[in-house]
């Protein structure tokens, strides 16, 4: 049992396992899962389907922490990539066609890409701060994506474009299958060659992973690059799900909910070790909650209010600080109590 | 002035970290208008004593009293308040401030409303600097002067309060022959007014030249109490060191280099990096250990991190195999069969939550590049055969490598280097801090790669080490390699000698 | 190297007064450079337009539009100059207004209401400034959790926006007082005021040379007695403050109040204070500087009024202003770490 406990994924699962538990006795249908002319409906499904931009953003935000950095414009570069895609397809005149699709969607992840790279050569090559790198495409990147749609929001019509977000595959979203490739991915690559550990080995210690050869520069620019790319996509399926490109409300705080999730799957702010797996149940769990507070009734707006609330708990408990105060504790109450008889009994 | 009270009284001290013993029962005394030395290896207690009087570390035994009273510092602050001011080695003022602030901030002269005083402050400062015989502009930005002037700047804080006893960590490492005569102008000036000064440097000249008396410490423990003029340098090396005075008396003579063996696998010549060492020279033939001896500072680590790519050279050319070759960057250096271990095994040698598995393959892996993983299987067989070879405990390889004991943390960086077939190692204090068994274990093993071809340089502290372990040992005093000896010919008394000599050819 | 030594020289008086300029005021040379590009910004904008751009009007109107973003560089420079930062502003700015505008349609004064707003935005500023002394929580990390719940909190109050019809209020931003072409409203002048006090609370206080002394080394600043907890958690009370400012300013500015107002302020903040100067990584900066990172922030938005191309190139353009000058600061920094 305690092997299980201390498992890293165990308090991660117990979080998302608990939020869906406290769903399903408030209102047993969230469990429920129909199904319409072979297609899977259902609160769980819909978390599934929801979950994909951010599910694509956290595993690069993932990447990106392990190196002991933060990638802030994952938001704007959403904004890009979706501004990129729908403006393609626009001036295309040929919505449907799949030679356009494919084009638009190369370019705008191409472009998510670039922004990557940029990021990446500010951190690893000029040593800029994270923070304060990615800072810069955060203010400029909305700045770009609204001058490619000329400052309006562009929509369109196209049903295969629209198919990523909305279309269903062997009964379920297409948009969960892309999450799913995207794991796999990032789980191979950083599993099945040895970049997963030499991030690791970077994160924590980079003087002596220099030391010990570790080609660092190259680690941490391709980590940016990868969240680039991630986001790029994940600017695809934003703007397929509206089917609009909205330079202003596309990706808005994501940012936050990708380190969210990050950190809620175990991996720590202070970089080194990380979990793809636990980053997957993290954003599950972001969205969760999300589905949750809708539930309750609380407006999607003040969701901010919630999450606030769990980026204290889920920073506090990762505050050295707060556990020695905490730990601590039952020492202090211990000697408080052992002044009565009856508590000088119980401790001993 | 020998029969004055003393006017601080160290009695039992005792610091303890988790279960080392930092300071072992000991007692120091300082006395006002002195200039007092405090001398020992590293980790001899120099620094926790320092920092136990200047109330930057609490006591966990002991006493210390001041001018009669005992005394409790909880911070540094309220040293100071009492009398005591250190300027520690990075000198710990605010580069961004003006110099008059660096000297009045904290008790800053207030106008009326309480605003700071500026043209006030800038008079005290102005005084406070003319004391030093320092003529510059109080309203000029700290940063923007020379490092001995900075260093100036905070002697200026410290003795413009109430300065009792003014504690100085090794002030002139990072000064030149002017800058030091200066900043001696001042201490003698400062011991004429009845200061306790404590200096505490690795220059032995510097000692010898300024300070009346020096109490040396060794393991944490006080070796002794000697006036300067009654202790004899060789002596006092020796009272460092843990040596016996036997044979001290006849000095060997020997002669600088021997000729270039032909089978010479790594050849340094003036190698440079300012300000550890300077124009160095050095042979390391095929097989062989090359013990590295010298005093703290005299540029042991700095040595090792030039030959191995660490640090960049300022000038200076390394050859291996006869090929002038360019260790740009340790990945180089390694590429070419020259790795290297840092003595600071935690921050610059292993990656503390990744296992001993990851720890030993990490150099290999970094080698062959991201793409070409080492098969899983053959990670752990190759770990595992690490485990056995060097006898690492307990033999678990996906255990985090922090948890290890330090000898164990160091077979695990040896068999991250090892993996790579290197052709030269080089070792900075590797069983530094590591328990007896452990110790002879690692020296045992260096002796038996060397039989295998390999080249070692092995740099220590401890002379008997040294000696034990090497085949040649090379004398390193300010940053210079003076002698290069078969170590058959040397005991370690002629060793120490040979160590501490004074420096006899100042260019 | 010792020419600053006991024997100072005294040959040449012109090259040792420039002397004493560089070592006294260096750390001012980034603002100069942000005033440079001022007023190149200024002389290009006249030349391009045929001498059609400057008037008294439109240099009065800068500062009534960015007065409240002039409040909050200046909260944001107390932040950047400990070394930390400030990403809740924003949000704070918005939610104070929000909360204050119910308020005031609640009937309550504006006398009232006002503290009640500045209490706000000071109170989640001790909240952030807690997390960051005391429970060793990342700047950024402990701002964004502050921004979240003002975010949040600002809908709660109400997911519409809420009109403002308080005479007094208004009256910040309705009155001009005109000297000739020149005006200036309550709300500049305020917002001057704000920068008169940051400007005197760090150079003249020992709370202002704290903050310098956090920021140039916390460590130190700790050993010469300077009291750092409670700076370091004061500055973020005191951008928390400023931002409930700005709710004021901006809630009379706009004349109502809207939860998704601020989205984005607090870059625009952060780059118009390191536009003016302040090293991000603390310990130098002035909020003179700031004032005039804001004054070239809105020089480019009516620059880019006035060529009537997209407003969405004044975030490329501050973008890219901001990422010369972090370049720049970077260059510095690893020049004087290298002299040492």
């Amino acid at each position: 049992m305690s092997a299980v406990m201390k498992h890293r994924l165990f308090w991660p699962l117990v979080v998302l396992l608990a939020l869906i538990l406290l769903n399903t006795v408030s209102r047993p249908s969230f469990v429920r899962i129909t199904v319409h002319d072979g297609r899977l409906y259902g609160s769980l499904i819909d978390i599934l389907r929801n979950s994909a931009p951010l599910m694509l953003v956290a595993l690069g935000m993932t990447l990106v922490i392990a190196t002991r950095g933060i990638d802030l414009s994952v938001g704007a570069i959403m904004a890009v990539s979706g501004a990129v895609a729908l403006t393609i397809i626009q001036d295309s005149g040929d919505p449907a066609n799949p030679a356009v699709l494919a084009v638009a969607i190369g370019t705008a992840v191409g472009a998510g890409l670039v922004c990557g790279l940029w990021n990446g050569f500010l951190i690893s090559v000029l040593g800029i701060q994270p923070i304060i790198a990615t800072l810069v495409l955060m203010l400029a990147g909305r700045g770009i994506a609204l001058l490619i749609t000329g400052g309006f929001i562009t929509t369109i019509n196209s049903d295969p474009y629209k198919f990523m977000a909305q279309g269903y595959v062997l009964g379920l979203p297409f948009a969960f299958y892309v999450s799913l490739v995207a794991i796999a991915i990032v789980a191979l690559i950083e599993r099945r060659t040895a970049l997963g550990m030499l991030t690791e080995a970077v994160g924590i210690n980079p003087e002596a992973s220099r030391l010990a050869g570790v080609r660092a520069r190259g680690i941490i620019w391709g980590a940016y690059a990868a969240s680039g790319l991630l986001a790029g996509f994940a600017g695809i399926l934003y703007s397929s799900n509206i089917m609009a490109a909205d330079a202003n409300a596309a990706g808005l705080y994501i940012e936050l909910d990708a380190i969210l999730a990050v950190v809620l799957g175990g991996t720590s702010l202070a970089g080194g070790t990380f979990s793809i797996a636990g980053t997957v149940v993290g954003a599950f769990t972001i969205q969760t909650l999300k589905s949750t507070i809708t539930f309750l009734g609380v407006p999607p707006a003040v969701t901010p209010v919630f999450m606030a609330a769990v980026v204290v708990v889920v920073v506090l408990v990762q505050s050295r600080r707060f556990r020695r105060f905490m730990g601590r504790l039952p020492a202090r109450l211990r000697t408080w109590t052992s002044r009565t008889p009856d508590g000088a009994e119980a401790a001993s | 002035m020998e029969n004055a009270l003393p006017l601080v009284q160290v009695t039992g001290a005792t610091v303890r970290f988790q279960s080392d013993t930092a300071l072992d029962d000991v007692d120091f005394r300082m006395f006002a208008g002195e200039v007092h030395s405090l001398m020992g290896e590293n980790g001899a207690g120099k620094s926790t004593l320092i920092k136990a009087l200047t109330g930057a570390l609490p006591l966990d035994a002991g006493v210390i009293t001041l001018d009669g009273r005992t005394v409790q510092f909880a911070t540094p602050h309220d040293a100071q308040l009492a009398g005591i001011s250190t300027v520690y080695q990075e000198i710990d003022l605010l580069p961004n401030l003006t110099v008059a602030e660096n000297i009045a901030l904290g008790r800053e002269p207030r106008g009326r409303l309480g605003s700071i005083d500026w043209p006030a402050m800038r008079r005290l400062a102005r005084e406070a600097l003319a004391d030093l015989g320092l003529d510059i502009d109080p309203a000029s930005v700290l940063a923007t002067h020379p490092l001995a002037v900075q260093q100036l700047v905070a002697i200026a804080r410290a003795i413009s309060t109430d300065v009792k006893v003014l504690v100085l960590d090794e002030p002139t490492s990072s000064l030149d022959f002017d800058e030091v005569a200066e900043l001696f102008r001042v201490i003698r000036e400062l011991k004429s007014r009845g200061v306790a000064i404590l200096f505490v440097s690795h220059f032995l000249d510097q000692v010898y030249e300024i300070c009346d008396r020096i109490t040396v410490l060794r393991n944490g423990r006080l070796v002794g109490e000697y006036l300067t003029t009654e202790l004899l340098r060789i002596d006092l090396v020796q009272k460092m060191l843990g040596r016996s005075a036997a044979a001290l008396a006849a000095r060997p003579r020997l002669d600088g280099y021997e000729d270039p063996d032909p089978s010479v696998t790594l050849s340094a010549r003036g190698v440079t990096v300012l300000p550890g060492i300077a124009d160095a020279d050095l042979d390391l033939v095929e097989g062989e250990v090359l013990g590295v001896a010298g005093l703290l500072g005299s540029g042991r680590s700095e040595l090792a991190r030039a030959l191995t790519g660490v640090d960049r050279l300022e000038a200076g050319i390394i050859r291996i195999d006869g090929q002038a070759t360019r260790l740009s960057s340790p990945r180089r250096a390694l590429s070419v069969g020259v790795v290297y271990s840092s003595e600071n095994r935690r921050t610059e040698g292993l990656i503390g939550e990744l296992s001993v598995l990851e720890n030993i393959t990490l150099a290999l892996q970094a080698q062959r590049g991201i793409l070409r993983r080492i098969r899983s299987a053959r990670q752990r067989e190759l770990a595992a055969s690490w485990v056995e070879a060097l006898d690492i405990r307990p033999p678990d390889i996906d255990r985090p490598v922090g948890t290890l004991s330090g000898g164990n943390q160091q077979k695990v960086l040896l068999a991250r280097l090892l993996a790579l077939s290197p052709r030269v190692i080089v070792l900075d204090e590797p069983t530094r801090g590591i328990d007896v068994g452990a110790k002879v274990e690692i020296q045992n093993l260096v002796g038996e790669l060397a039989d295998t071809g390999l080249s070692v340089v092995f740099i220590s502290a401890e002379l008997e080490e040294v000696l034990r372990v090497g085949t040649r040992v090379a004398i390193l005093q300010n940053g210079r390699v003076v002698d290069v000896l078969p170590s058959d010919g040397l005991t370690t008394d002629s060793l120490l000698a040979l160590v501490a000599r004074p420096e006899e050819d100042e260019s | 190297m010792t020419s600053t030594q006991v024997a100072p020289a005294r040959e040449s008086h012109v090259v040792s007064s420039r002397h004493r300029f560089m070592t006294r005021h260096a750390s001012w040379i980034p603002v100069f450079a942000a005033i440079a590009i001022l007023v190149a910004m200024v002389i290009g904008a006249q030349i391009y337009f045929d001498g059609d751009f400057l008037s008294p009007p439109l240099i009065s109107s800068i500062l009534l539009d960015n007065s409240y973003l002039l409040i909050l560089a200046v909260g944001m420079t107390f932040v950047i100059l400990t070394g930390g930062i400030d990403l809740s502003v924003g949000a704070v700015m918005s939610f104070t207004g929000m909360f204050g505008a119910s308020l005031l349609r609640d009937g309550l004064p504006s006398g009232v209401v006002a503290p009640v707003m500045l209490a706000c935005g000071a109170l989640i500023g001790l909240g952030i400034g807690v997390l960051v002394q005391y429970f060793d929580v990342q700047p950024f990390i402990a701002s964004l959790a502050g921004m979240f719940l003002a975010r949040g909190l600002g809908f709660v109050v109400s997911l519409n926006s809420i009109k403002v019809t308080d005479s007094s209020i208004l009256w910040l931003q309705r009155t001009r007082w005109h000297f000739g072409d020149w005006y200036v409203t309550a709300t500049g002048i305020l917002a001057l005021l704000v920068v008169a006090v940051g400007a005197l609370l760090l150079a003249y206080t020992r709370f202002g040379r704290t903050i310098y002394a956090v920021g140039g080394n916390e460590q130190s600043a700790r050993l010469m007695g300077l009291p750092v907890a409670r700076t370091k958690l004061l500055a973020y009370v005191v951008s928390g403050t400023c931002a409930g400012l700005a709710g004021v300013v901006f809630t009379a500015y706009t004349g109502a109040a809207y939860p998704l107002n601020g989205i984005g302020t607090e870059l625009d903040t952060i780059a118009a204070v390191v536009i003016g100067g302040t090293l991000l990584i603390g310990g130098s900066g002035f909020v003179v500087g700031s004032m005039i990172g804001v004054f070239v922030y809105g020089m480019i938005k009516t620059i880019i009024n006035f060529l009537g191309v997209d407003q969405s190139w004044t975030r490329i353009t501050i973008g890219g202003l901001l990422l010369l000058f972090v370049v720049v600061q970077r260059v510095i920094v690893a020049r004087s770490a290298r002299r040492r």
